[in-house]
């Protein structure tokens, strides 16, 4: 034998850290399979102008002034259920949920308000992903499979996520859920044009960013009856966002924990 | 060295059988978890982390506490340690081994386990955890295999293992603290949010693994020749002791701080774990055996003739490894989720498969330790003979 | 050497248990089905995306890509090496021109033994007539 046995399982060895690094660095360095597969091809550049514009902090303005969750409507809830397959198993312990209302109290647990209208008291507050400027998911995420993108929208690579829900765990707004089992036979009327998710993996509210790539608004914001929803470009000083901010009183859920969470609400 | 592992006595073999009857059934509900989801599990939106994590996390300790008797031996040549040092570094793996099945057991897509490797992210803990996990069971799997190889040609190891052994000592301590640093750097979880979470973690570590190896040495005794000798054993207890101590007194520390402050997102967790939250409290009778068990670990441990008397003393490591395990491998993950962010109490239990997987990773762990114990054993006395 | 007996007889039982399957089949007088695509009519005929050389091999490289435009860069669009500019999104792109997939995709793949997860997740259009 010429080649020991020791001397092969080293080989393997180093081949197996060679091939580590070269995904490591294909990732790192901008897709360079992206470029590998483009000089196999002799493809040309990509389009310009399809990437964000650089300076965009998308936000959401929720007016809960205008909004009458309260009264029952949940077309926001329905239009994203609907939207993007979102299973109903009939049951609180495998749900999962993108937009959903809680009592304003719960919403904002440290904000201690006594004395208020009944009409507010009972409000419900509808609580999203808020795309954090600081997004302590994406910080504990052991993948990059979560990951905040230029415009700032916070989101899931499905196809990465290995299902250790350690985003769940630091998520301080609860905005995450996981696939606890297949959800496909739980979704009523599939939407043919998002795809559903699989066992395993977690998912939450993304803003739409299937939407907002070709430059519409979130669902939710388009369907709201009361125009409630208000979605822009915070870093725009002539955006509505930024408007709403400046006229009116605005609180965010926990900020104190530094995450600066990117939806305002207007109370 | 491994053929000392296929010679045993009948009681050896239907032991090893036992374990593995215990191994294939967890194996078979792990078959049924992997084909359904982890919803087979009592994990939930709100309790999004279980039984699986928070044995993982009971058991990095008990990897880490092999440091007790390697540090004493190799750092100070405490010589009573010398027979039981390899059986803490055999301890060591085995707990890490068990470690990493219980992560891979909790994951929900397990194919997807090299994108571990695949995408290195420097920033989150879990990647750290996972160097600081595979880095330990390299270094004890090289002390373990160079020590007894030398102990079988009857000669002296050779010199460079003792770099080796030297840097296994912070790294037991690494390993403990970024597994503690998984935890409490989340702003959004107050309960695990305390810079006491790491020097805790340690504590309890330091005290349930030499209980445990305290309780082996003593099991091993009376099925077979060895004797770990009373000194060790002594040392062993004044160990236990005194980290039981620490253990006991950050705990209380944590109490004090919670429950004066009053922060109410504080204390709810706390008030969950030991009195029940909007009357709600599955984990109250738990919590208060692992603090009658700590009392009456305390008590035996702390007078001196309860510790030096071997039935007593018994008693005493088991009812530290159980009372820590309450502590550490039930309520210490778990309540890290209940009250919800929303301030909701959702309970979490484990489910029969859920339990029966985790049993299994457990037998997995003392069949592994039975059969590295095994070859000692048979090493030992051959080159005496 | 030591029980060659043992260990040839032994690799002579492995080998059969590997192939097994194959003699399974050819005992069943099962030919190898050699994959048979369905290419979109002549009419319908446009240009793919890259040469069907490199598409046969790599398209899911080319696919792996486009994910990662897609999903975590946040682009659209592909301009191919013919100058054109497509959409970087499979059902629409790719299952425009190629819309049965159990004549197209699934020829090769059964063929070769891989079983890719696509739809697990990515749903058939509708308004394709797939099976």
């Amino acid at each position: 034998m010429s080649i020991s046995r020791r001397t092969l399982l080293k080989l393997v060895g180093l081949t197996a850290l060679g091939v580590t690094a070269e995904k490591y660095v294909s990732v790192h360095a901008g897709s360079t399979s992206a470029k590998l597969v483009a000089k196999a091809i002799g493809a040309g550049k990509r389009l310009a102008g399809t990437k964000p514009a650089q300076k965009v902090r998308l936000a959401m303005v929720v007016d809960l002034r205008k909004c009458v969750s309260e009264q029952g409507c949940t077309k926001c809830i329905d239009a994203c259920n609907k939207a993007h397959n979102i299973p109903d198993f009939g049951e609180s312990k495998d749900e999962i949920k993108w937009i959903w209302k809680e009592p304003y109290q719960d919403a904002f647990l440290d904000q201690e308000n006594f004395y208020m209208k009944d009409e507010f008291k009972n409000k419900k507050v509808p609580v999203f992903c808020n795309s954090c400027d600081n997004p302590p998911c994406v910080e504990v995420c052991p993948t990059q499979a979560t990951f905040k993108r230029d415009d700032g929208i916070v989101m899931i690579d499905w196809h990465r996520c290995i299902g250790c829900r350690y985003c769940m765990a630091a998520c301080p707004y609860g905005s995450r859920s996981f696939n606890w089992r297949d959800p496909r036979p739980f979704i009523k009327d599939i939407n043919p044009d998002f795809p559903t998710r699989m066992k395993g993996v977690v998912e939450k509210c993304t803003w739409c960013d299937e939407r907002v790539s070709q430059g519409l608004s979130p669902i939710c914001v388009d369907v709201c009856p009361g125009k409630a929803l208000v979605f822009g470009n915070l870093n725009d000083p002539g955006s509505e966002v930024r408007q709403l901010l400046k006229d009116n009183f605005s609180i965010r859920r926990k900020p104190g924990l530094g995450t600066s969470p990117e939806i305002y609400y207007l109370v | 060295m491994i053929e000392h592992a296929f010679r045993g006595n009948k009681r050896y073999w239907s032991w090893l059988v036992f374990l593995s009857l215990i191994i294939l059934t967890g194996f078979y509900f792990y078959m049924r978890q992997f084909n359904y989801g982890l919803g087979i599990t009592g994990m939930s939106r709100n309790v999004s982390w279980g039984l699986y994590i928070a044995q993982f996390t009971f058991m990095v300790g008990v990897a880490a506490s092999a440091v007790m008797v390697v540090l004493p031996y190799y750092l100070h040549d405490y010589k009573a340690f010398g027979k039981i040092t390899i059986l803490g570094e055999f301890l060591a793996i085995s707990s890490v081994i068990m470690c990493m099945i219980f992560v891979f057991v909790d994951l929900g897509q397990p194919f997807r386990l090299l994108n571990l490797m695949l995408y290195p992210t420097p920033h989150s803990l879990l990647f750290w955890d996972v160097i600081a996990l595979s880095g330990y069971l390299l270094l004890n799997v090289v002390i373990t295999r160079v020590t007894l190889d030398a102990e079988h040609k009857s000669t002296a190891p050779p010199k460079w293992i003792r770099v080796v052994i030297i840097v296994s000592i912070p790294w037991a301590v690494s390993i403990h603290t970024v597994t503690a640093f998984l935890l409490s750097g989340l702003a959004g979880r107050p309960f695990w949010l305390t810079a006491i979470m790491a020097p805790r973690f340690l504590a309890s570590a330091f005290s349930a693994g030499p209980a445990l190896l305290v309780v082996l040495c003593l099991v091993m005794k009376k099925l077979t020749d060895f004797d770990a000798g009373d000194e060790a054993l002594k040392k062993l207890g004044l160990i236990i002791t005194y980290a039981m101590c620490v253990n006991v007194f950050f705990i209380l520390m944590e109490f004090f701080t919670t429950f004066y402050s009053g922060i109410p997102s504080d204390v709810s967790h706390m008030q969950y774990l030991y009195f029940g939250f909007e009357g709600k409290g599955k984990l109250v009778p738990w919590m208060w055996a692992s603090v009658a068990l700590a009392v009456v670990s305390l008590v035996l441990l702390i007078v001196p003739k309860t510790r030096e008397n071997h039935r007593t003393f018994f008693v005493a490591c088991i009812t530290v490894f159980l009372s820590i395990w309450i502590d550490k491998g039930l309520g210490l993950v778990i309540t890290g989720f209940i009250p919800s962010p929303f301030g909701k109490v959702v309970q979490y239990w484990p489910t029969i498969p859920e339990s029966l997987i985790t049993l299994g990773v457990w037998a997995i762990g003392f069949f592994l330790i039975t059969i590295f114990y095994k070859m000692v054993l048979s090493i030992r006395m051959e080159s005496e003979a | 050497m030591y029980d060659s007996g043992k260990i040839i007889a032994g690799l002579i039982i492995f080998a059969a248990l590997f192939t097994s399957p194959v003699w399974y089949d050819v005992l069943n007088g099962k030919a190898l089905q050699r994959p048979d695509l369905v290419l979109p009519s002549k009419e319908n005929q446009k240009e793919c995306v890259a040469a069907a050389e490199f598409m046969r091999r790599d398209h899911m490289r080319l696919l792996n890509d486009w994910r990662y435009e897609v999903v975590r860069k946040g682009e659209t669009y592909f301009s191919s090496d013919n100058g054109k500019e497509y959409e970087m999104r499979f059902t629409k792109t790719c299952l425009g021109c190629h819309p049965n997939t159990s004549q197209f995709c699934d020829q090769c793949h059964s063929y070769v033994g891989v079983t890719p997860y696509c739809w697990d997740c990515h749903n058939k259009p509708r308004n394709l007539s797939i099976q």
